[in-house]
């Protein structure tokens, strides 16, 4: 007997061990299925002589044979005989190379992370719900299905991402989904709205509207037109003073009656990264050594694995176009075809406002809008928690969008009810991927322009060179008609003349053509100067990396392809260059104590150059902050009860250089008066302090590179599967803007011609799996700041010394 | 050493079909078949799953140059070294493969404590 039960009991042992052993716990992989060789993690692992250099796929649906060809970087050039097949190989090509990024972005955008990894990101989730990103993808599909080129492009796609889906086994399952334990779903063109809606949040999603209602409740319209300006002071804007005007501008609003808006206490929080902006650049046939324009782009992210973007080659009849595509949404955002050329950055204009609410009453099922109640629609939306109960939530919409901040939903802080509802551009239905598959088949600037027009969000800077020898830029987007200042501050959701009163014309954004100067460029700066009739916003990036590229372009002549690649690896830094001499004049050297005079004088012979192995801008970038930290944090920091915003770079600029009376510099926590000089001297003994705390005395480990520690993080963060610490130059404001976690995640440099030659890298590489060589081989060429020249090939048998693999999808 | 050479073989032939705790009836129906004592079934358990996971394991690390393992190996964390992974990997399937053989030889024990006796060569062989 006894036997038996020691017999059972451990057969009983061996049965739990067992299911410990094959199921999740916690954050702990199901250890027995992730770590077995024959099916869990080890099969992902990919050794070189793995890739098929040859191999015929069968797939069900293509309609006609596609030729795909792969070269050393695994770029895969794609031959099609028509659309439907195109879009579908792009598709299953993206997919079998990034589907785990690809379905766990769109269930970020969707609010759906907590049904892949628990209840700790349900917050997460609820945030995203609430800003309405899914319903913005929504509004979006119907418009994009409902046309018939569009729509066969999104359903061929998402058809070829389904059947590479359908094609996996659990052992070929990607890395990802073993170590979360999870599969994944099937797709469907929604997500590929997702994705740009997501994107939309990320470059448009951020809004000073709450905090700039805070200041102008504390110190009034006086000081906010003198500390924030509709219009900086130092600025060269993306469309030059003075280009003529194409367009007779309508009617603008009328500016409503002033309204405050009630003190608020709280903003959205998970608002995307200011750092995020991007350069642009082309310049004329004139001004090229080939005599044909030429265009370089670097669109600036935040710097993760799997890499944000991924190249392909696109041949189908009417169509040859080279450049990266988001992966999860079809066609080439970014690139080039024969005849034209095209890029984007990210237009800083306010299309996202707050609507303060009057509900009838606790119940909010009405609010109160142009003298009567309107009823508000309820949402509910449902998260599937992984291992926890369906958790529901209530979205409340008004016509103005939804109401995204509820605290009434959280009774500890219900005495303090807040009800604003968000207006913005990203819930408008728009048929963006119509704008990129014409630009991947524009020959002309006639297709360009028609290409933007159907294009809302997020408003891009679209810049343009043909063969034609014509350059032009756009920025560009679905911009709201607007009275000036309207949305600087929250808005009154009550009174109609509030609300956005329809667009600007489309034809009537900014925009120039051919301009005199000979090039065009955009960094994110102002749109256009004072002049433009319309107010699409007052705060756009520091002028700083446009006015930089725009002084190097005005001097340039005969430019080739490596002359812009420098000018995207440009490392001078503006502010610096304005404000440094101005410091050091500030700080009295002989009162120093001796080590910090060495730090003095180290800045001293600083030539503002962010380069890796500088000293300078280890200093100068602690110091500027902390001292700016000192002037501002008294009068305009934020508390949680009051969040505020300090002036711009600029405005801070002009105080630092001729106001250093201003009532502003003085801390008034403190009973003494202090004097800039006094703040200067502070601020840099704290700045010398903090790297000496952390890398000893002032020497060589006190370069920028270890300072600033750039770093590339896979997309769930997991140690060991991102590049720490690259030892590469460039910053914040910097034309080389690689910062410590954002920096330029394409660089692309096209010189057109009889044929385009074209150069690109992105820090990562073109597979999403960790095991492969391929998910991060370009690092090392993008941290030094070459490119790769990009193989644009124009016949499917076309011989090319790169080429290694040959498929055909049928 | 029949009893290791059986579960080794069975393991790897039924793992290249079936998921991965197959390994656990895999060596308790072996060792209830063929097992002697528990200390002997439990090393064949043992080494015999185990195996059957560390040569495949070191063949992946050797021909994909471990850049996965690497990476898991730090994440784990290991030290970031493949070969500590593999090993820790396989002792973890020993375990449980010696757990099931110990199981099915003593619950064929308890049913029936002597061992089979048949003439066979093989089993001969298993008893010295």
């Amino acid at each position: 007997m006894l036997l038996y039960i020691r017999a059972l009991l451990l057969l009983a042992l061996t049965g739990a061990l067992t299911w410990v052993l094959n199921t999740q716990q916690g954050t702990v992989p199901p250890m027995g299925k992730f770590l077995s060789p024959y099916q869990g993690f080890w099969r992902n692992g990919e050794a070189d002589d793995d890739f098929p250099t040859a191999q015929t796929l069968s797939l069900p649906g293509l309609q006609q044979p596609v030729q795909v060809r792969f070269d050393d970087r695994h770029v895969p050039h794609v031959f099609a005989q028509n659309d439907h097949d195109l879009y579908y190989a792009q598709g299953y090509l993206t997919a079998r190379d990034r589907l785990w990024q690809m379905e766990f972005q769109t269930h970020v955008a969707a609010g759906r992370l907590s049904e892949i990894v628990g209840d700790s990101r349900l917050e997460t989730d609820r945030f995203f719900r609430r800003m309405g990103l899914k319903h913005g993808a929504e509004q979006s599909l119907k418009v994009m299905m409902a046309d018939p080129t569009i729509g066969l492009v999104m359903q061929s796609y998402s058809d070829g991402v389904n059947a590479y889906i359908q094609s996996l086994t659990p052992r070929t399952l990607p890395f990802e989904y073993k170590l979360l334990d999870y599969q994944p779903e099937p797709w469907a063109p929604l997500k590929s709205a997702l994705l740009l809606k997501f994107m939309a949040f990320d470059l448009s999603g951020r809004s000073d509207d709450l905090r700039m209602s805070n200041i102008l409740a504390k110190y009034g319209p006086a000081v906010v037109k003198d500390l924030f300006p509709d219009y900086p002071q130092r600025e060269d804007p993306i469309v030059p003073v003075g280009a003529p005007r194409d367009f007779t501008p309508v009617p603008v609003p009328e500016v409503p009656a002033a309204f405050q808006a009630a003190l608020s206490s709280k903003v959205p929080q998970n608002e995307p990264d200011a750092e995020l902006g991007s350069n642009n650049f082309a310049v004329s046939g004139a001004k090229s050594a080939t005599g044909f324009p030429m265009l370089a782009n670097d669109p600036h992210l935040q710097l993760n694995l799997p890499s944000i973007w991924y190249q392909m080659q696109l041949v189908a009849p009417g169509v040859n176009v080279y450049g990266v595509t988001i992966p999860g949404a079809p066609t080439i955002i970014i690139g080039f075809n024969q005849q034209v050329a095209w890029g984007v950055t990210n237009v800083g204009a306010d299309v996202l406002d707050w609507y303060q609410l009057k509900f009838r009453d606790a119940s909010k099922r009405e609010y109160w809008h142009d003298g009567r109640w309107k009823p508000v629609r309820r949402q509910l939306e449902t998260f599937h928690v992984r291992g926890r109960p369906d958790r529901v939530d209530t979205v409340l919409y008004t016509h103005h969008g939804p109401v995204v901040y509820d605290e009434d939903e959280k009774p500890f802080l219900a005495e303090t009810p807040i009800r604003h509802a968000l207006r913005w551009t990203a819930h408008e239905g728009a048929n963006e991927v119509l704008t990129f598959y014409r630009l991947n088949r524009a020959r002309n600037y006639q297709d360009y322009t028609t290409a933007l027009s159907t294009y809302a969000s997020p408003a891009q800077n679209f810049i343009f060179a043909s063969t034609q020898q014509d350059i032009a830029i756009w920025p560009n987007g679905r911009f709201p008609l607007k009275w000036r200042d309207q949305g600087k501050f929250v808005l009154d959701g009550t009174d109609p003349a509030y609300d956005w009163h329809g667009w600007i014309p489309q034809a009537h954004n900014p925009h120039v053509k051919n301009p005199e100067r000979g090039f065009v460029s955009s960094a994110n700066q102002f749109s256009a100067g004072p002049e433009y009739p319309y107010y699409i916003g007052w705060d756009f990036a520091p002028w700083d990396r446009g006015h930089r590229i725009n002084e190097r372009l005005i001097t340039m002549t005969k430019v080739t392809p490596d002359s812009l690649r420098l000018l995207q690896n440009d490392d001078l830094g503006v502010n610096a260059r304005t404000v440094l001499p101005r410091l050091l004049q500030l700080v009295q050297p002989r009162q120093l104590p001796a080590d910090q005079r060495r730090v003095y004088e180290e800045l001293s012979r600083w030539n503002y150059r962010y380069a890796a192995n500088a000293i300078g801008p280890s200093l100068f970038e602690l110091w500027y902050p902390n001292l700016v930290k000192r002037i501002w944090d008294d009068e305009f920091g934020s508390t949680p009860e009051q969040p505020m915003r300090y002036p711009s770079r600029d405005r801070t600029t002009t105080l630092l250089l001729k106001e250093p009376n201003a009532r502003w510099i003085d801390d008034q926590r403190t009973p003494t008066r202090e004097t800039l000089a006094e703040l200067a001297q502070k601020s840099l003994q704290w700045a010398a302090d903090s790297l000496t705390r952390k890398f000893g005395p002032l020497g060589p480990e006190w370069r920028w590179a270890n300072q600033k520690s750039t770093d590339i993080l896979h997309l769930a963060q997991l140690p060991g599967f991102g590049r720490m610490d690259i030892d590469c130059g460039g910053g914040a404001g910097i034309v080389n803007a690689t910062s410590q976690r954002n920096g330029p995640s394409w660089r692309m440099v096209v010189a057109l011609g009889p044929q385009p030659r074209a150069y690109g890298v992105f820090p990562g590489g073109e597979s999403g799996n960790p095991g492969s060589r391929f998910y991060d081989d370009m690092i090392d060429t993008w941290r030094v700041g070459q490119l790769d020249e990009l193989v644009y090939l124009t016949s499917p048998t076309q011989k090319h010394r790169r080429l290694q693999a040959a498929w055909t999808l049928q | 050493m029949m009893l290791f050479l059986l579960i080794f073989l069975g393991a790897v032939v039924a793992q290249l079909v079936l998921p991965w705790w197959i390994v656990g009836p895999v060596a308790f129906v072996l060792s209830f078949w063929r097992g002697q004592t528990g200390g002997r079934a439990f090393l064949a358990g043992f080494s015999g799953v185990g195996l059957s996971w560390l040569l495949p394991a070191a063949w992946w690390q050797v021909h994909t140059g471990s850049i996965l393992s690497q990476r898991v190996a730090t994440l784990l964390p290991l030290g970031g070294n493949g070969w500590v992974l593999a090993l820790v990997a396989a002792v973890l399937a020993g375990l449980l493969g010696g757990l099931a053989a110990l199981a099915g030889v003593w619950l064929r024990q308890a049913f029936r404590p002597r061992p089979p006796q048949p003439a066979t060569a093989d089993a001969s062989m298993a008893a010295k």
